[in-house]
């Protein structure tokens, strides 16, 4: 029982230190911080200066690009690029379609989307949810159907995060409606630019474009995009929610926006005192303080047995999106909280990254306006990938025997 | 960074674990519990045979060495078997303030007599009106004839029927002291009771208390941070001991879902049911991590970090504590609430450890205020 990191480890730590002081861009850092809306360009940007780093997929294995780092690596290069304000890396591309490229799909496929991933070209996203088919996914009813070398794609998709940038989507449709509703389901891989897809925004009650919905009618998709089985999509769809385990949980993340609340706290004032010397609200900074402390050690635990690779699944995923996704929608809840009236106001230019305030609202300081975006906008972290009441299923039926 | 047992500890989970399942089974500590002294002797020579009164001592007084590391596994054994034995009060507490602060001749005299279980030990600090603050001793040391005099009333000194000396704190004028007190001194009396889970516990009387010269453990007047050690170490110590009972609950608890039928169907199939013990999984698992945390930064020498550590660690693991006594009780239904399952004991043991040295109030409001510090 060891919770000090190795002297390899430390070493490891101030490389990926000394590499986000030289390389990451200053003004991006400074919108991240700042919780102001990121650019498509600002991801790519980020992707291609980790790429030329030989950075650019730290959850990869070395024979497809990647860095092939442990999972105690992976963690300490999270910790430090979401402390330096360095853009999240999307996931849909590099830890959702990739490693079920990687499991499933054929030589050709991994030559021809991995190395587009990894350098940045292509964006993916994702079309998996449709309007009947949520929490219950297996129910979709997009529908493919073969004519000739091609599918036929018809049908919508919904909760597409950031698809009004993306070059390719994987997306789950229904290749026969024969037997259990899961064993009809197939895996393909289309390209955005095909006639018949179209993209329309759903705005969020943040006030953001971040999500869309995606129609597909008479999408002809060639059959080689379909990875592996045709009819197997479901086995493979359920890898890729099941893949990504410790990077879940935000530690990272949460860990930034804390020290930003307790500064927030610090800075506000409460009855001609600092908020922070108000024990009822400093209560409450404390409890989701130790909140993350313990979901930091239970990420640590599944790292470090993940890297030893000899226990069996547990509820540890579960327990990580669940602790992990209500951390964080507590922390935007106190930021929120600790402006007080200044909360109110809602601004959209503000969250631009030149917006420099507004002449008629001098005490109204930069980071008001998009606090309060952010907790409305974090209330999807315990709905998506698996609300956490699906969890607690996963949790009670497949772990427990329930 | 390495979350694993070593195989000496993984040898003495085991060895503990046979142990309560062979020999200290939930019928045998009922009927313990009832004896005049309220614990198992048999038991405790046993403990001595497999080393856990001498684990943390240093090896040159007879001790196996062991971190706190090793108390939180043994804790966490001894909650699980629901232990009604002092190891708290003997082990971890008096012999961990002789082992900090102790002179060679009390290390010498002492720590060999708890490592083979002859001597237990008890602490007598707490006083009418301190609650859980370390400083309030009213008690008065009175230096008299090269010693001292000792007056004063402890409150709910834990194991105290059974202990054959008294580590007891007093005032010198500004400063505590810490005085080794025989259970049979002259102007000491002893009002023992049982408490709520099943052990015992007594209040201290000491009119005109003497004590010779080595009987002081450290120096006279500078005792509250080794008080303050001893007791993070102790908190640290009955976190594992919390974990133990929220694992075992966990477990009886998902046997009856799985078994009891209602409506013609286990009630485990029943989804607010199920999501309540998922629920006490997550909150069992969250408190092993915070107890973990605490049992590593209890041998931590750098006291902010190792109170801070305890502190967040205590509240938390009371608060999932609390959790998943409660619902193992109510998922058990009617049953739950008899004298007859051994769930009702195990809450019971859950509920005390949250008003042991320092509830969740206490515990949070001591982490709250290192914020201030930040």
């Amino acid at each position: 029982m060891d919770l000090n990191f190795t002297p390899e480890e430390q070493a490891f730590r101030a490389e990926v230190c000394a590499f986000l002081r030289e390389q990451l861009p200053p003004e991006i850092a400074r919108k991240v911080h700042d919780g102001k809306r990121l650019a498509k360009d600002d991801f790519v940007r980020w992707q291609k200066i980790l790429h030329a780093k030989g950075w650019g997929a730290s959850s990869w294995p070395v024979a497809h690009g990647g860095t092939g780092w442990s999972a105690v690596q992976q963690h300490i290069f999270d910790e430090e690029c979401a402390d330096a304000g360095a853009p999240m890396q999307l996931p849909f591309g590099l830890k959702m379609v990739a490693p079920v490229i990687m499991a499933f799909g054929n030589p050709a496929q991994q030559a021809r989307f991995l190395p587009r991933i990894v350098d940045g070209t292509d964006w993916w996203c994702q079309g998996y949810s449709e309007p009947g088919s949520g929490s219950d996914l297996a129910s979709l009813k997009t529908r493919a159907v073969r004519d000739g070398d091609h599918y036929v794609i018809n049908g919508q998709k919904t909760w597409n995060t950031l698809g009004q940038y993306a070059d390719w989507i994987f997306c789950l449709v229904r290749t026969s409606t024969e037997g259990r509703q899961q064993e009809g389901i197939s895996f393909l891989l289309i390209d955005m630019k095909t006639p018949g897809i179209t993209v329309r925004p759903i705005i969020m009650m943040d006030g953001e474009h971040e999500i869309n919905e995606v129609w597909f009618e008479d999408v002809r998709v060639p059959i080689e995009n379909r990875v592996g089985e045709e009819n197997k999509g479901w086995t493979y769809a359920k890898f890729l929610l099941g893949h990504e385990r410790t990077g879940i949980a935000g530690v990272g993340r949460s860990k930034r926006e804390l020290k930003k609340l307790k500064t927030i706290a610090c800075r506000e004032s409460s009855a001609g005192r600092p908020l922070i010397e108000d024990p009822r609200f400093r209560d409450r900074i404390a409890q989701v303080e130790m909140e993350l402390m313990a979901l930091e050690i239970t990420n640590l635990r599944v790292i470090s047995a993940e890297g030893e690779k000899k226990r069996a699944p547990g509820p540890e995923a579960s327990i990580l999106k669940i602790k992990g996704s209500e951390i964080q929608q507590i922390l935007t809840e106190l930021q929120m909280q600790a402006l007080g009236h200044y909360a109110l106001p809602y601004l959209h230019e503000s969250l631009d990254p030149d917006w420099s305030g507004d002449a008629a609202m001098p005490a109204y300081e930069g980071d008001a306006g998009p606090l309060s975006g952010h907790y409305f906008n974090v209330r999807k972290t315990t709905i998506y990938g698996g609300s956490n009441e699906i969890q607690k299923n996963i949790i009670s039926q497949m772990i427990l025997g329930l | 960074m390495n979350f694993d047992y070593t195989e000496e500890q993984i040898a003495l989970q085991d060895t503990l674990r046979r142990f309560y399942a062979r020999d200290y089974g939930f019928e045998h500590r009922r009927a313990m519990s009832k004896s005049a002294d309220g614990f198992d002797r048999a038991a405790w020579a046993t403990f001595a045979d497999f080393g856990i009164l001498a684990l943390p001592f240093p090896e040159d007084f007879g001790g196996l060495n062991g971190n706190a590391v090793d108390t939180m596994l043994v804790m966490e054994m001894l909650g699980r078997g629901l232990a009604l034995e002092p190891y708290l009060s003997s082990v971890v507490l008096c012999g961990g303030l002789i082992r900090d602060a102790g002179s060679a001749a009390q290390k010498e005299a002492l720590l060999p007599a708890i490592a083979g279980g002859e001597l237990m030990f008890a602490f007598a600090h707490n006083e009418a009106g301190s609650r859980y603050a370390l400083d309030h001793v009213a008690t008065r040391a009175t230096p008299a004839g090269g010693g001292w005099t000792l007056d004063g009333a402890k409150a709910v000194v834990l194991a105290a029927p059974s202990a054959g000396k008294f580590i007891v704190s007093a005032r010198e004028g500004l400063g505590l002291s810490l005085f080794l007190v025989d259970a049979g001194a002259p102007g000491l009396s002893l009002r023992s009771y049982p408490t709520q889970d099943g052990a015992r516990a007594g209040d201290l009387r000491l009119d005109g208390v003497q004590v010779a010269a080595d009987a002081l453990i450290g120096g006279a007047c500078g005792a509250l941070p080794l008080i303050e050690r001893a007791v993070d170490y102790a908190n640290a110590a009955l976190c594992a001991e919390a974990v133990g009972i929220m694992a075992a609950l966990n477990e009886v608890t998902l046997e009856y879902l799985k078994t009891r039928k209602q409506f013609g169907t286990p009630i485990g199939k029943f989804q607010a049911l199920q999501h309540r013990m998922a629920d006490m999984v997550i909150a069992t698992e969250q408190a092993r991590s915070m107890a973990t945390l605490a049992a590593v930064r209890a041998d931590s020498t750098d006291a902010a970090e190792r109170s801070r550590s305890v502190a967040a660690a205590k509240a938390y693991v009371l608060q999932s504590a609390r959790l998943v006594g409660q619902q193992a009780v109510q998922l058990h239904g009617g049953m739950g609430v008899t004298d007859e399952l051994n769930v009702g004991h195990y809450f019971k043991r859950l509920t005390m450890i949250g008003l042991t040295f320092g509830d969740v109030d206490y515990h949070l409001g001591r982490f709250s205020d290192t914020l201030l510090a930040a």
